[in-house]
């Protein structure tokens, strides 16, 4: 199953807090795909997603300017 | 459980954790500890576990707050001075995190009335300054099966242990209270207040790591520091078969209450 999360409005750590959360409910195997800014959500979201074990298949631009995709599987 | 929108920013940096996470978050959310003491080891104990979101806190002492307390035990103020400990330790947790449900006993653990009020927790914290009660909370706890934590400071000195069941208990170590008068108390010999700070956040860390399951505890293992010299020494330890209380052929199955030294049973000042 693919999920989304939209922690656009959200500060760091929030922004992974937000994650971290959505994830948990998740089961093995699951897409979560996270819209964050760019700088340092852009930044920190992915690198604790992998450091806390979670598979970050991709990061892509999406059509809004400045606005990312971030594509981590359970 | 479904945390708040203000639970999840209270709590974000126990989510962050990587071992502790919104599953351990919700094991202190529904976790309920009994704090024995209101004092010095009490006070940072109850400060951490509430800010922390345990949901639960007991809270027994029978002292009202005293002006020669307020130099160790944080959480009663100037203007708390002869209130009941109880009551000022629930005010400042309700006002650090009102999520915490506070129950309180003004009244000494005793024999009669400790295996009922232990009963009702997962983890009991020895927060007390004599060894009469802390005796009482080893066998009341090895008795009941329940997980606790001995903490004890003077002057300079801390030491602690956790104990869970199958474990080395405190009565393994020290077999049984010093003889009335024989040890000084910190109202007798004076302590150096931070330390209680030290050695009780020891306490409420090693309680989080209970809750959820996170890391090693002090068990088969007593941790101690001076202060003057800011070593800390952890030595090992196992529980006793000879252990009167917890080894094979226990010869204690009911509890005593010891004489306490005279000078404990009168206003300390």
């Amino acid at each position: 199953m693919t999920y989304n999360l939209d922690v656009t409005k959200e500060h760091c750590p929030m922004t992974f807090v937000k994650t971290k959360i959505e994830l948990n409910k998740l089961r093995k195997g699951d897409i979560l795909n996270v819209k964050v800014i760019a700088g340092e959500p852009l930044e920190n979201v992915p690198r604790s997603a992998t450091e806390q074990g979670f598979n970050v298949l991709s990061v892509t631009e999406t059509a809004t300017p400045g606005i990312y995709n971030i594509e981590i599987e359970k | 459980m479904n945390f708040t929108e203000d639970q999840i920013i209270r709590y974000s940096r126990h989510i962050l954790l990587q071992d502790v996470g919104v599953d351990g978050q919700e094991k202190i959310s529904k976790g309920k500890v009994l704090i024995v003491g209101a004092g010095g080891l009490g006070a940072p104990v109850a400060f951490y576990l509430a800010a922390a979101g345990v949901g639960t806190i007991g809270i027994i002492d029978g002292d009202v707050v005293d002006l020669s307390n307020l130099q160790r035990q944080i959480i009663h103020f100037t203007q708390d001075v002869d209130k009941p400990k109880v009551l000022s330790a629930k005010e400042k947790i309700s006002q650090l995190n009102p999520d915490v449900n506070v129950i309180t006993y003004q009244t000494l653990l005793s024999s009669e009335n400790a295996p009922e009020i232990i009963n009702d927790y997962d983890f009991v914290v020895d927060g007390t300054d004599n060894f009469p009660v802390k005796f009482l909370i080893n066998d009341a706890c090895v008795i009941a099966g329940k997980p606790f934590s001995h903490g004890g400071i003077l002057r300079f000195d801390g030491q602690t242990l956790t104990h869970v069941p199958g474990t080395a208990c405190y009565r393994c170590l020290f077999h049984a209270p010093p003889p009335p008068n024989a040890v000084p108390t910190c109202s007798q010999a004076g302590v150096l207040g931070a330390i209680a700070g030290m050695l009780g956040t020891i306490q409420a860390a090693e309680v989080l790591k209970y809750l959820t399951g996170v890391g090693e505890l002090l068990t088969n293992k007593l941790l101690s520091f001076n202060a003057k010299t800011m070593e800390f020494r952890t030595i090992k330890t196992k529980r006793s078969e000879k252990c009167p209380v917890c080894g094979s052929n226990p010869t204690i199955t009911q509890l005593v209450d010891y004489a306490q030294a005279a000078c404990e049973i009168k206003t300390k000042r």
